[in-house]
């Protein structure tokens, strides 16, 4: 074995050339790591904090921490979009379970729900979102695959029905099964709720629903300061951090106050009913007694809390 | 090795020193060692900083959508799942059939299991929205969904078989190093145990997909046997060809035996895996009616959509291509069609288990809508980033074991040379 070729450099004084040589490759890879992980820093410093970070799950917090959580979120509505906004804690009103049903007789399909939706849940402006699909179906076919959610012409076409779709607040949700960190829940009303705050964005949920209700933050979501909704819920419309999943609440910062969802005011043809299921008196009630009602994929036994009725 | 009458030194001495000899061989090597691990690291940063802007600007930049919400990462995960369990079917000849000479090279599949695993973590993390909030996903420190939740289940076999063949491997090499024979109470019950687990990581990986009611094309009771199929075809595949590299390379001799075991499973498993395919697609079609949507759009292309056509026929075409050579009888001799068969069958799949199992259960949504999925420059680059730092760590874990094993490597010696 030949001796080992010496080199002299500093710090290191004295050494042989390919200590040198791994000296100097691992300099290099320190700062090619940092340089890599530059995106990661500079998300860090403005997107999120310590406080953030450390954030408890909402069923953890006590009162006192939520008020300051809900505070910290108000300002950074205010500092990122130039809104004052209320955010506030909505609770389920005791002995209330909503229920929803929609007249498939007279739906004419126009998206003013849909539309509705977008600016009542302060949804992402660039990607139009809505946690409303309303698909165009063929008469004389209840089979999802005959649907199209992409029409684009003057409705209602003659041959055609059309039927939204969105959260069916499932008596046995699946996406809540399968949440690995209970980030989703549902909760005494009935209404499947998500902690923006706490899910970590592994989109399980949205391959566990079999209806397309739930909604990933691809990106930060941009809501000019005029347009954003001030009124906002911790667990309904506030507006969401990148990266999470979302999810129709039945507009609970409206409903869980005695108001009716912003799509079910939107539409232009009376075809949305929505109450407690557990009042009698209710219209929503009504309905379900003396129409004739079914439930999407009744056969999957996620037991929908939304109804489509027939009345002609 | 026999040094029992000479007393060890305690292992607050010998412990740490091969702790100290692992890390010095992990750096050193031939200039071809170099080079590797220099073009890993390389790969490594590239997709380090694609997943670094993934996390700044948002999963926008990838090409998943609503509609297809998992996509080449949960793909490669699956696979990933299968590899680390493939490795089991070189422990089960060593330990459970007493075949010596598996024995003897039975740390590689372990070494394998645990690169696998890690490359399983990483597809994991770098699919989250939000990484920063993994720490929720901890038992005890975040809230664990456990039991009901299947990716709890997951979090727990793929960790508890990391562990496991982390403990394994560390004890076997430990042990070498100080030139003593392995106490059996130590190693020999995790064997046993990560046999069964190995089973269980992707029976587990299988049921996350399976038990979604909402999703026919991943609701079959076949989903699980044919994803353990699938890895005893693409583990032994692997290890095969990885044998084949260090046997050239590695300075250490490797017998034939072992590698013809591994050949012999693959002949079955590659049919078993075919079978399952075939009894899947003819379940499908015969029955026909809109459920099949998902395979219509896999095998055939739906409405004029037929993104993954070409890629599923081609993993088909790979298989029976890859059963036909293993099938003859001089593959056993002929090293050139033995490394074809291995090669076409691992990326085979790979496609089968990735692209072909994940994306099809969300093209049609399940509102029916079309919406297609390719991935993005960035995904790739993420995944080829994760590759290589499985095969990083796969190369410095065979850089360190092999010298041990061979016995160039012991706590006799001091600075490199023999006292």
């Amino acid at each position: 074995m030949s001796a080992p070729k010496k080199m002299s450099l500093p710090v290191l004084g004295e050494v042989d050339r390919r200590t040198a040589f791994k000296a100097a490759g691992a300099t290099l890879g320190a700062a090619a790591f940092a340089k890599a992980m530059a995106p990661v820093v500079e998300w860090a410093s403005h997107e999120t904090s310590a406080s953030e970070f450390l954030q408890k799950h909402f069923k953890e917090l006590r009162p006192d921490e939520l008020a300051t959580v809900m505070s910290r979120l108000e300002d950074e509505a205010r500092d990122e979009y130039g809104a004052d906004v209320t955010i506030a804690d909505y609770r389920p009103q005791k002995g209330v379970k909503f229920g929803y049903a929609l007249n498939l007789s007279i739906c004419i399909g126009c998206r003013k729900c849909a539309e509705a939706c977008h600016k009542e849940n302060n949804h992402d402006r660039v990607s139009g979102n809505s946690y409303i699909r309303v698909l165009e179906m063929d008469k004389g076919s209840l089979d999802l695959e005959s649907g199209n959610a992409a029409y684009d012409h003057p409705v209602p076409q003659p041959d055609k029905f059309y039927m939204p779709v969105q959260c069916q607040q499932c008596e046995r949700p699946p996406c809540v099964n399968v949440c690995p960190v209970e980030a989703t829940w549902k909760e005494d009303d009935g209404v499947v709720v998500v902690d923006y705050n706490w899910c970590i964005g592994c989109r399980y949920c949205e391959a566990a629903c079999p209806y397309h209700a739930r909604r990933f933050n691809w990106t930060k979501p941009e809501v000019p300061a005029q347009e954003v909704n001030p009124n906002q819920g911790y667990l309904s419309n506030r507006i969401r951090p990148q990266g999470v999943v979302e999810k129709c609440t039945y507009c609970l910062h409206r409903t869980r106050t005695g108001r009716l969802p912003a799509c079910l005011e939107a539409c232009p043809t009376g075809a949305r009913v929505f109450g407690n299921l557990l009042d009698p008196n209710s219209e929503i009630s009504y309905v379900l007694r003396t129409k004739r009602v079914y439930v999407l994929k009744e056969e999957l036994g996620t037991r929908p809390q939304f109804f489509y009725f027939f009345d002609t | 090795m026999d040094t029992a009458a000479t007393r060890p030194a305690s292992h607050a001495v010998t412990y740490p020193r091969f702790v100290w000899r692992a890390a010095k061989l992990a750096t050193d090597g031939p200039w071809f060692f170099y080079a590797w691990m220099t073009l890993l690291t390389a790969l490594c940063l590239v997709g380090l900083h694609s997943w670094a802007t993934q996390v700044r600007d948002g999963m926008q930049v990838t090409g998943m959508s609503d509609h297809v919400s998992w996509g080449l990462y949960i793909a490669n995960f699956t696979f990933m799942v299968g590899l680390a369990a493939g490795g089991v079917m070189m422990v089960i000849p060593a330990y459970l059939y007493h075949d010596d000479e598996m024995h003897e090279v039975v740390i590689l599949g372990e070494l394998l299991a645990i690169a696998s695993i890690v490359m399983c973590l990483g597809f994991v993390m770098v699919d989250l929205g939000r990484p920063d909030r993994f720490w929720h996903l901890i038992p005890g420190v975040g809230r664990f969904n456990w039991p009901i939740s299947m990716l709890t289940w997951d979090v727990i076999v793929l960790n508890g078989y990391l562990l496991l063949n982390l403990h394994i491997t560390g004890y076997l090499l430990y042990k070498r190093f100080r030139g003593e024979r392995p106490d059996k109470v130590w190693y020999l019950p995790f064997v046993y145990l990560s046999i069964a687990w190995a089973i269980s990581i992707h029976t587990v990986t299988a049921f996350l997909y399976c038990g979604l009611g909402g999703r026919p094309f991943w609701n079959t009771a076949l989903l699980a046997p044919r994803f353990l199929a699938s890895a005893f075809v693409s583990g032994p595949a692997f290890i095969i060809i990885a044998m084949l590299i260090v046997r050239r390379v590695g300075g250490i001799s490797i017998s034939d035996a072992p590698i013809r075991t591994l050949t012999g499973i693959m002949r079955v498993t590659i049919l078993i895996s075919l079978l399952m395919v075939v009894s899947e697609v003819f379940t499908e079609f015969y029955t026909g009616g809109s459920h099949i949507a998902s395979a219509q759009y896999l095998y055939f292309g739906l409405h004029g959509h037929n993104a993954l056509v070409p890629w599923v026929w081609t993993s088909i075409g790979m298989m029976v291509v890859s059963a036909g050579l293993l099938m003859t009888p001089r593959v056993y001799n002929n090293k050139g069609m033995l490394i074809a068969a291995c090669v076409l069958a691992f990326v085979g799949v790979w496609i089968e288990k990735g692209m072909g199992l994940i994306i099809p259960a969300f093209v049609p949504s399940t509102l029916h809508e079309l919406i297609e999925y390719a991935p993005s420059l960035t995904e790739w680059k993420v995944t080829v980033g994760v590759w290589a730092l499985g095969l990083l760590v796969l190369t410095v874990a065979l850089r360190v074991a092999i010298p041990i094993l061979t016995d160039q490597e012991t706590v006799a010696l001091t600075h490199g040379r023999r006292v």
